[in-house]
């Protein structure tokens, strides 16, 4: 297999967001988590506002990255409307109810060695494999 | 304000590792989703940094009493539902919540489209299951 470095030290970019996060203000890099925070405001002060920062942060950096580096080849458009919105749907319905995504359960919580979120990881990780092969087999 | 600083900054270095690891191609995720067909390693590499740094990061940083908790958790059918829901919506678009918003600005017209029901599919799991619960 070929060395991916960018891959390599991109993630651990994100590995290390994550670790900052936790080292200084002890919060989970969760990402669905911060949506569901911004969307439902159920903290007060910094407790509910800091999630909005990180994700409008998010975008910064991805930005400031594509200012630096061309990322013309990463930017998909023109995929089917109805997809992206039963995705988004079944997104947005199954991170909340099961408290986590990609980077809560899959970065923080096999970080964290918690049986939870590698039990999570694995299942998501087994659905979605299951629908691009059914989805692929459609289209 | 101190906090908005340090989310401003771990933000920013969460988005810019998605960009550089190009984790915001939807086609690169579901490359790697697709093992029956033409596999593409480059999520595991990522996943693979990130663990590299987040397992002995919070090795040391949590305590006795946090790990002992966090062994205690237990799998329920939320979760397993939710995780599996999650996974279905993740390989129908190769989008999950990071790299579709930090790529968002860029794409708005396409990513209008995912993320407007992500929101609403939020609200509608909080309005099933209670607010006080997920």
């Amino acid at each position: 297999m070929e060395f991916q470095w960018q891959a390599l030290v991109g993630g651990m970019l994100i590995g290390l967001s994550a670790i900052i996060l936790f080292a200084s203000m002890r919060k989970i890099a969760g990402i669905s988590g911060m949506v569901k925070q911004v969307l439902t405001q159920t903290k007060k002060g910094a407790e509910g506002w800091w999630p909005l920062v990180f994700l409008v942060s998010l975008m910064i950096g991805t930005w400031v990255y594509s200012l630096m580096y061309s990322v013309e080849e990463s930017l998909r458009v023109g995929y089917p409307k109805e997809l992206l919105v039963a995705s988004g749907l079944l997104v947005g319905i199954g991170t909340y109810i099961g408290k986590g995504c990609t980077s809560g359960h899959g970065v923080c919580g096999i970080g964290r060695l918690s049986k939870r979120s590698i039990v999570a990881t694995m299942l998501f990780m087994v659905s979605a494999i299951i629908t691009v092969a059914v989805v692929g087999s459609w289209t | 304000m101190k906090k908005g600083v340090i989310a401003l900054i771990c933000g920013s270095l969460f988005g810019f590792g998605l960009a550089m690891s190009q984790m915001i191609d939807p086609n690169k995720v579901q490359g790697f989703l697709d093992i029956f067909g033409d596999w593409d390693p480059t999520l595991a590499w990522v996943m693979g940094g990130a663990l590299l740094v987040s397992v002995p990061g919070f090795a040391v940083l949590l305590s006795k009493e946090e790990k002992a908790r966090i062994k205690q958790g237990v799998i329920d059918a939320k979760l397993v539902i939710g995780s599996v829901l999650f996974g279905i919506g993740w390989g129908l678009s190769g989008y999950c919540p990071g790299p579709a918003i930090s790529v968002s600005p860029l794409i708005i017209s396409e990513l209008v489209w995912f993320l407007v029901p992500l929101i609403i599919g939020m609200l509608l799991a909080r309005a099933i299951i209670g607010k006080g619960q997920g």
